[in-house]
């Protein structure tokens, strides 16, 4: 193994600025449809343009995600995916030179262990950590470990959040802040709405750097829409379904480049 | 009892706090908000409107009415002279759950959240359930005051307990099967979460059991709270004593801290909650989370939760579909950990015993997971009578065990009459098997 270079999730959306375009956050989880093919498709994915990679760390209880991710993480842990398989796959994902964070309910970092798991995501190049489940207020532990090992903190945030909770919120992350596009789990969407539009301007207002948008998007003009007004615009369902359990890495290539052209037509 | 030990140093319970009145959000290190953001604003409205009710005359006295009107409180105190004459040596007590409206202890918690809900003025309930029992006292409660209904319910669950399903159709509830994962109690868990953050602005989560986000355990067992204030009552007005020990089944854990919280802080009386002990104690043959599991986080709550090396949450099992969960109360994982009560699995083989033996000698039939109580008092009657002696207790009286018959085992007919072969079985051969 070279030299690590934690490439955070900040540095990598600045990039994007810099070209001024928003960032594509792409989503698929470890060991689907099997761990090696996980890996292949994340890098297809950062090759077909993917700027950031939310690495999904299966579970059997995911009450944040709707059915095609509760299916894809059943087939992950069917398939034996482990814990512990997460640093290597960031490792072989992060050489691509996309900053790559790992998504997980707190259940399993609690039982790695907290400070263990921040230790080894640091060691393999992960830029840190997406807790769907996990509030600022219960997150003293990790907000601690993240900051030993200079791991990006990004919490959610969602329409019914009030203003003290932005604030909150937007105080306690690292990297950027993930902002709920509608009221809901995860899954693909028709409209997006402008709640969305609405809770981005809030949250930069309650002092966020950087806000991406996700849940519920799917097609290139959804994200050219939100390309408009966030940081970054979050695709999950809708590459894992074109990886399908086939691992069709050709149809995840074409859906992630129509998407990333998406975010380059929303111009700001 | 010194609570300081477990007590996180964030949250100190003050020592002059008694163990009844201890609040949330955090029990020891147990308890919290273990949930996305989108559901904390709904949290925040919940525990107010739930403050302000309670301090509400109004609220109070409409609750009470209902419970003595509509419910039949309060439960009836029965004692059970040849149930205990099997055990030998005490006197058994009956707190009659299994009486009120709809058939179990669920319906005071059920009622008390309906009514909060037409308080803050949402109009569409959601529940879990698992034996159906919380399912039928949520419909009942939505039917009664003109709320809708859905309420999830794991696939293998809907298959047992059939009869509660068409309970709840027939009070105009829509009963959701849950078809992902373990297909059981704490799948509809989860599914009744995603519901609710879709749906938060005009749904309530009628939660069912003493676990959850905060306020979720301190409201369902305040709730509850009126079957040991009762119990307690009912026990000295008869007997003039406090009861030696208390039985309860513990699943989430309603019942049990419904009977505990007010004995508590009585040193003298001894506390014993019953998991499910399952078939067999490997992984995914039991519900037994003390027994079996550790501290963790699910479905909103720190606790003890029964999770392999990995935190991912295995599955269980159990002959009874409310015990049958991966979790338990937050606080009743404090009343573990600070040695106020005592945590043993029942199996399977000994539940049915004692729902035979319930049957036979006090003609009630038990709840499978009302079984489990009495079986555990029988198994822990030795050490209560040790120590009522050694404690000094009254040698011309016996000592008392009240058992917590948290509901009737009515929906459990199909699968007591499988288990002990009493179906498609004529008369003829029945008395000869008694023979």
């Amino acid at each position: 193994m070279t030299t690590v270079t934690n490439l955070t999730t900040g540095a990598r959306i600045d990039a994007t600025r810099a070209e001024n375009r928003a960032a594509l956050v792409g989503y698929l989880p470890l060991g689907f449809p099997d761990l090696d093919t996980s890996v292949a498709a994340a890098r297809a994915m950062v090759e077909a343009g993917v700027d950031v990679v939310e690495l999904g760390l299966p579970y059997t209880d995911p009450v944040l995600d709707g059915p095609v991710i509760q299916h894809a993480a059943e087939h992950a842990l069917a398939g034996g995916v482990r814990t512990r398989d997460v640093f290597g796959a960031v490792e072989r994902i992060a050489q691509t030179g996309a900053a790559v964070a790992v998504m997980s309910y707190y259940n399993p970092i609690l039982r790695y262990g907290v400070e263990r798991f921040a230790r080894d995501l640091a060691a393999a190049g992960g830029a840190g950590l997406i807790t769907p489940d996990l509030v600022p207020d219960e997150g003293s532990e990790w907000m601690t470990a993240a900051d030993v090992h200079g791991l990006d903190r990004i919490f959610l945030v969602a329409p019914s959040s009030t203003p003290e909770r932005l604030e909150m919120t937007a105080a306690a992350s690292r990297g950027f802040v993930y902002a709920a596009s509608v009221m809901g789990v995860t899954g693909t969407r028709t409209s997006v709405g402008d709640a969305a539009e609405r809770l981005v301007a809030d949250t930069r207002a309650a002092g966020a750097e950087r806000v991406c948008v996700g849940l519920g998007v799917s097609t290139p003009e959804q994200a050219a829409e939100i390309a408009t007004y966030a940081d970054g615009v979050i695709v999950g369902s809708a590459l894992v379904r074109a990886l399908g359990t086939q691992g069709d890495l050709d149809a995840l290539r074409r859906t992630a480049a129509a998407l990333a052209q998406g975010v380059r037509g929303g111009r700001r | 009892m010194s609570t300081s030990s477990s007590t996180p140093p964030a949250t100190p319970a003050p020592p002059t706090t008694p163990l009844a009145d201890v609040a949330g959000p955090y029990f020891g290190v147990f308890g919290g908000r273990w949930v996305p953001e989108a559901l904390i604003a709904a949290l925040d409205e919940l525990t107010e409107v739930w403050q302000k009710a309670q301090l509400d005359p109004e609220f109070v006295t409409e609750l009470q009415r209902l419970q003595r009107e509509y419910v039949g409180r309060p439960s009836p105190l029965s004692e059970a002279p040849r149930f205990a004459e099997r055990i030998g040596g005490v006197r058994v007590f009956l707190k009659r759950e299994d009486l009120n409206h709809t058939g179990s202890h669920k319906i005071n918690n059920a009622l008390g959240q309906a009514l909060l809900v037409k308080r803050m003025g949402k109009t569409r309930v959601i529940a879990e359930t698992g034996a159906g029992q919380h399912g039928v006292a949520t419909a009942t409660a939505c039917a009664m005051l003109g709320l809708e209904c859905i309420v999830y319910m794991g696939e293998k669950d809907t298959e047992r307990q059939a009869l509660n399903v068409a309970r709840m159709r027939l009070l105009g509830a829509t009963v959701v099967p849950v078809t992902i994962g373990s297909r059981t109690l704490k799948d509809a868990v989860n599914e009744a979460l995603r519901d609710w953050v879709a749906n938060v602005e005009t749904t309530h989560y009628l939660l069912g059991t003493a676990a959850g986000p905060h306020p979720f355990p301190q409201m369902v067992r305040d709730f509850q709270r009126v079957i040991g204030e009762e119990a307690r009552e009912q026990l000295l007005e008869r007997t003039g004593r406090l009861p030696s020990a208390i039985a309860a089944c513990v699943g989430g854990g309603s019942n049990a801290i419904g009977i505990f919280n007010a004995f508590l802080d009585e040193e003298s009386v001894a506390l014993y909650g019953f998991e499910a002990g399952g078939h067999g104690s490997a992984e995914g043959e039991h519900a037994a989370r003390f027994a079996g599991g550790s501290i963790g986080v699910l479905q909103g709550a720190k606790s003890y939760v029964l999770h392999d090396e990995d935190g991912q949450i295995l599955p269980t099992d159990s002959i009874s579909a409310g015990l049958d969960y991966a979790s338990v109360g937050p606080e009743h994982a404090w009343l573990y950990d600070i040695k106020r009560v005592t945590y043993q699995p029942v199996t399977d083989a000994q539940a049915m015993d004692a729902f035979r033996l319930l049957c036979l000698t006090e003609g009630i039939i038990p709840a499978i997971e009302s079984a489990h109580a009495l079986a555990g008092a029988i198994r822990v009657a030795d050490r209560v009578k040790e120590s009522y002696a050694a404690g000094g207790g009254d040698p011309d009286e016996l000592p008392i065990i009240l058992i917590n018959l948290s509901g009737r085992g009515d929906k459990d007919v199909a699968t007591a009459g499988r288990w002990f072969e009493v179906l498609d079985v004529d008369d003829a051969e029945a008395k000869e098997g008694r023979a």
